[in-house]
């Protein structure tokens, strides 16, 4: 085992510098250690002015996700010693635009989230003296996959679609709309429908396949996206029948 | 939005962006055999595009059939078709991988395992590539 590993970090300070840079570190080596304990290494013992976002340590606040030698990752379990011997390289995670150093801008996809209305939508509120909405294990079942996620956005680092373009809404989205749209208690899926069969939805997508690779959840957007086309297809098709309802 | 020419204030950060690389689709495997299987779908049209060539010799008489085989059996169409095989496998195997992921099939409340569901595709091939070399093969 190795007495110390080489980190390499993208540097980015937009008040100095045009572009991003990148330094080598060296911090100790640790077995227990993961990539995002080395740069609290580095934050606390060698370079105080490194910028990075993480919180719970744990796979679950879904912050601390970069780039670690080229794969979208959270750095919370991404072990040191699995990317010996290094030089490891850590990136901000892609297709985002960079703020500093290691911290990417969220609004893009804080946008595209709140969009595809991400919570029960009802048409009609049951009466509180009815009780409470209840579900069958398979009810939940149909939906609980897509309720892992944690926004990490690692799903939209692996997507070259969402680099190349833009404006498409995105695997973690559909999914969690997807997660709607499965629970038995929501009523919102023809509302989904109308923003996810847009331009920018569903049909962007060409099914790499890379976002469900790199979740850490094992959401599976690229299966949500695929069955979600299979709807929405027979949906339109229905629409072009006459008797189908409009 | 961002506007990457804005200069920075401590209340106005400036974004960076980096452009994607147009070999983007070079920078890992499962990428590169991305592009490779939509490529695929070329082939898969010009040999369609050769059926039906086919089908408008046949219409246009024997004498035309049989240039047209003579056409056929000229070094660059041999190498066409070789290609064509390589890539309409390729298309045929990943789709076929990659069923399970699109459809969900549930049996008796219980999901049906991907390899089934890959299986029941590779099955339905290998049934009608019998039933087409069978025909062919017959006279």
């Amino acid at each position: 085992m190795p007495e110390t590993v080489a980190l390499t970090v993208t540097r980015y300070r937009p008040e100095a510098e045009a572009e991003p840079t990148s330094r080598t570190y060296e911090v100790p080596f640790r077995k227990d250690w993961v990539v995002l304990d080395a740069l609290n290494y580095i934050k606390d013992k060698l370079d105080g002015s490194l910028s990075f976002r993480w919180s719970c340590r744990m796979g679950v606040c879904g912050s601390c996700g970069m780039t670690v030698n080229g794969e979208p990752k959270l750095t919370c379990a991404a072990f040191l010693s699995d990317h010996l011997p290094g030089p490891i390289r850590v990136e901000p995670l892609r297709f985002f635009p960079l703020v500093r150093d290691l911290v990417v801008d969220l609004r893009d996809f804080m946008r595209k989230l709140k969009k595809v209305k991400p919570w029960i939508v009802r048409t009609e509120e049951k009466p509180l003296a009815e009780g409470e909405y209840r579900q069958t294990p398979e009810e939940l079942d149909a939906y609980k996959p897509f309720s892992m996620c944690i926004n990490c956005m690692l799903c939209y680092s692996a997507c070259p679609i969402y680099g190349l373009e833009p404006s498409f809404i995105g695997p973690a989205a559909i999914a969690l709309a997807q997660r709607y749209n499965m629970d038995s208690r929501d009523q919102g899926s023809r509302e989904r429908l109308e923003i996810l069969s847009e331009h920018d939805g569903i049909w962007q997508c060409t099914f790499v396949g890379e976002c469900t690779k790199v979740c850490p959840k094992h959401v599976d957007p690229a299966g949500a996206i695929q069955r979600y086309k299979l709807t929405a297809a027979v949906h339109s098709l229905k629409t072009l029948l006459p008797w189908g309802n409009r | 939005m961002s506007a990457s020419s804005s200069h920075y204030t401590l209340h106005h950060p400036k974004w960076y962006r980096r452009r994607v690389s147009v070999w983007w689709w070079l920078q890992s495997r499962s990428y590169t055999g991305f592009v490779l299987r939509e490529l695929t779908s070329v082939f898969v049209a010009l040999f369609a595009l050769v059926t039906l060539w086919q089908v408008r010799a046949v219409a246009h008489g024997p004498e035309a059939y049989e240039a047209f085989l003579t056409r056929l059996r000229s070094p660059l169409f041999l190498a066409g078709h070789a290609l064509a095989l390589l890539f309409v496998l390729f298309h045929s195997i990943t789709w076929f991988n990659l069923a399970p992921k699109a459809m969900v099939v549930r049996l008796r409340g219980h999901r049906m395992p991907d390899a089934l569901v890959a299986g029941a595709n590779y099955l339905a091939w290998l049934v009608l590539s019998a039933a087409v070399a069978f025909f062919l093969l017959r006279g």
